[in-house]
């Protein structure tokens, strides 16, 4: 499982962690119909913390982060993001959804959409940039991610890593001040993870707010802050990684470490 | 064990292929003869193709183009097998082929229809196609209205003809000596483009039925006015009282316009300037016209109201999606032949004494309501057919539901849906002959009023033949035009 080494290492002191609070969950419940998929979840990230969340398949570690920007909807407790919190009204809905950036395990991204329109849409519709000037932000992230000479090609016509990485882009485009991952190197071959992984490593060094769901351990060791491990819709244990991997302290984590390590 | 390393030492030429797998004898043996049972069945096909074809190109090519009556092509041709002779009677298509195409509109208006259609095309282009230029649908617009001003005559007709085809000329000459790039570059710099030439798509539903019915030019523009006063409503009311509610009153305020006020607004602005084109009555059309007309209309309204539909049966609004999915349930639980009639009889007993509800319209109401909710269904397997991902990226992206609908979901679920779509379109065009069972003369209703002429009698095979091929010009196209579509909006790299 960890056998992807990164190229590039990760400049910790690059990193800092703020004291200002970027997401706040408290008490908060799950269910799909009468299953209850995320039992009391408590947890604060400050701005500028990369976390890890790790766990077993159905371990509601996607639910999780997609309660975050409300694909999901919660039915107890509170989440707030930046101040805001997430409820039935839909102008708090579009105003996290906006701060937030998301990338998919299976990218998602537009097919009948150049790269360059995937990276502009958002921009223009959402937040009223100017055509031009969402092209050279655009631009801007879509070289930052390495790939700029395909942008006016289809993502059809682009690898799995290289389409991985325009939808890094393309949440980049809306500047958001959190980023999630959802998984997003399960669905790709061992070289497009690294190439996924080192771009995601320079988004921490930036200092941005990182929740990632993956399997990359080697990844948590090298830029989180911390890991956090689910099992059963419930946080079972959160450390630093070192302290994680080393000295693992609930059964359910020590078993799952020994699976995957 | 034996010795299995192994090492070319020489490598080999190329090679032409053996002679009897290329060219045409390669390729006749591989798709017409590969095998007996094969064989058998490409000689029989010939064999039949020949029977067929031996007897019905001397049937098609028969001189009668010039005769007046069927006993005429029967002295002609001789009188071989069949009702006609030996040979088409092609004299009844001379004849009568204004009649097939327009009906009983009366004589001296019908350049209006073609104007119409032409018109048409005009304004379909820029809707359909992206490969032509700006410029250049300006530049057909005015040739079309040049020709048509020119066909009118009088001194003023021939100075403005002159006038609209020497501007085409111009700017079709400008358009045709600068290359894109350095159109492009003299956009970059500041030149004036032309306006959209949607613009005029835009126009062209009020412009056609004024042409198609005649009347005052002002009940086309009060028309069109609703939709302004609408839009003022809808932009100065939405910060007062929200956007729903500004919806609705817009929404509101267009209707009363059109029922309460346009016919003042028309009668009182055409009294001042009275500008207008003979009325032709709805019972006068006829022919590929009625044909065309009423397609058009239910090809063109049907695919907006299915999307609608297809969305609110998909909606999470109860009341909506029940209301939607029972319309859809109920126009395609019912023939259209039922609906045509309740078209033409059932619906008078309803309206209020006295309303002339001209029969056209309630007939391409019908024919718009049944495409419509096929339409709806084929769209709704489009959406289907896109991942829920799509619907998640746009969401995560802050995209709101009729932005994520409007840019991202159903320009998808359209391209998945185009073979459906066309279907339908195709088998609504179709359809429209089904109008001559309640009286109204289209070309299938028209080839009894020929064959009731004493001259025609009994002609079968010239009529409907003619008729075949006039539909199936125009579902081939279609159908070739969605597979351009098809091609043009593919984005993978299959
Ligand atoms: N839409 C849904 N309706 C009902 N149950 C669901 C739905 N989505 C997920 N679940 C269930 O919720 C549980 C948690 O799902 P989730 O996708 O969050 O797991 P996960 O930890 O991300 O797993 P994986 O590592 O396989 O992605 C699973 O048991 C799943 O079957
Ligand atoms: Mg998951």
């Amino acid at each position: 499982m960890s056998s992807i080494t990164l190229e590039t290492h990760a400049d910790r002191s690059k990193m800092e962690v703020s004291e200002e609070v970027a997401i706040e969950i408290r008490g908060m419940n799950k269910w799909y119909g009468a299953f209850h998929v995320l039992r009391d979840i408590d947890l604060t990230v400050y701005q500028g913390e990369r976390i890890v969340i790790a766990g077993p398949s159905g371990s509601g570690k996607s639910t999780l982060i997609r309660c975050i920007n409300r694909l999901e909807e919660h039915q107890e407790g509170q989440i707030i993001v930046d101040g805001t919190e997430l409820t039935s009204d839909l102008k708090n809905v579009d105003k996290v959804r906006s701060e937030v950036g998301m990338v998919f395990q299976h990218f998602n991204l537009f097919p009948h959409l150049t790269i360059l329109e995937n990276c502009t849409l958002a921009p223009i519709w959402v937040r009223k940039t100017p055509r031009k000037e969402a092209e050279e932000i655009a631009m801007h992230f879509l070289e930052k991610v390495k790939i700029p000479e395909q942008a006016h090609k289809y993502p059809g016509m682009l690898s799995g890593g290289q389409q991985q990485r325009v939808a890094i882009a393309r949440s980049l485009c809306m500047r958001p001040r959190i980023m999630l991952f959802d998984e997003p190197t399960s669905a790709l071959d061992p070289e497009m993870i690294k190439e996924v992984l080192e771009t995601m490593v320079e988004l921490a060094e930036e200092g941005m707010t990182m929740l990632c769901v993956t399997h990359e351990m080697g990844f948590a060791k090298e830029v989180a802050n911390r890991v956090i491990f689910m099992d059963a819709g419930q946080i079972v244990e959160q450390n630093e990684p070192n302290e994680f991997f080393n000295n693992p302290q609930n059964e359910r984590t020590k078993l799952f470490l020994s699976q995957i390590l | 064990m034996s010795d299995m390393s192994y090492v070319r030492s020489e490598m080999l030429p190329e090679r032409a292929p053996p002679a009897s797998s290329v060219g045409i004898v390669g390729w006749a043996r591989q798709n017409l003869f590969n095998g007996v049972g094969n064989s058998i069945l490409t000689v029989l096909a010939l064999i039949l193709l020949w029977i067929v074809v031996s007897r019905l190109v001397p049937w098609f090519f028969s001189p009668t183009w010039n005769s007046a009556s069927l006993n005429e092509c029967r002295e002609i041709v001789g009188t071989g097998h069949g009702h006609g002779g030996g040979g088409a009677c092609w004299g009844v298509i001379r004849d009568r082929w204004q009649q097939l195409l327009f009906g009983f509109y009366p004589e001296a208006e019908r350049w209006r229809t073609v104007l119409a259609f032409a018109l048409l095309f005009v304004a379909l282009i820029p809707v359909l196609f992206n490969m032509i230029s700006r410029r250049m649908n300006w530049v057909l617009l005015l040739a079309v209205l040049g020709l048509a001003a020119l066909y009118l005559g009088g001194a003023l007709g021939i100075i403005v003809g002159l006038a609209l085809i020497a501007a085409a000329g111009f700017v079709g000459f400008k358009a045709l000596s600068t290359s894109k790039e350095d159109r492009a570059a003299e956009i970059e710099a500041g030149a004036k483009r032309l306006p959209n030439p949607l613009i005029f798509s835009a126009i062209f539903p009020f412009v056609a039925p004024w042409l198609l019915w005649g009347g005052s030019i002002w009940l086309p523009i009060g028309a069109a006015l609703g939709f302004v006063v609408g839009y003022i409503a809808f932009r100065y009311l939405t910060p007062i009282v929200g956007s729903l509610a500004g919806l609705i009153i817009a929404v509101l305020a267009t209707v009363i316009w059109w029922l309460v006020l346009t016919g003042g607004f028309a009668s009182i602005m055409s009294s001042i300037i009275p500008i207008g084109l003979e009325p032709v009555e709805s019972r006068n059309f006829g022919g590929f016209m009625l044909s065309i007309t009423i397609g058009v209309v239910a090809i063109a309204c049907s695919l907006p109201i299915g999307i609608v539909l297809a969305l609110g049966r998909q909606s999470d609004l109860l009341i909506v999606k029940a209301l939607c999915v029972g319309f859809i349930e109920f126009i395609r639980g019912v023939p259209l032949i039922t609906l045509l009639f309740v078209a033409s009889t059932l619906l008078n007993i309803f309206m209020p004494p006295g309303t002339n509800f001209d029969i056209i319209l309630r007939v391409l109401i019908m024919v718009t309501l049944f495409a419509a909710a096929y339409m709806a269904e084929v769209i709704r397997g489009g959406l289907a057919a896109l991942p829920t991902g799509q619907y998640e990226a746009a969401d995560a992206l802050g995209l709101d539901y009729w932005k994520a609908q409007r840019l991202i979901i159903m320009p998808q679920a359209l391209k998945i849906s185009i073979p459906g779509i066309v279907s339908t379109f195709i088998g609504v065009f179709k359809d429209t002959v089904l109008v001559s069972i309640i009286g109204l003369l289209d070309p299938l209703g028209l080839t009894n009023a020929i064959r009731a002429d004493v001259a025609w009698n009994g002609l079968v095979w010239e009529l409907y033949g003619f008729i075949a091929f006039m539909f199936f010009v125009f579902c081939f196209s279609m159908s070739r035009y969605s597979m351009y579509l098809e091609r043009r909006l593919r984005t993978d790299h299959r």
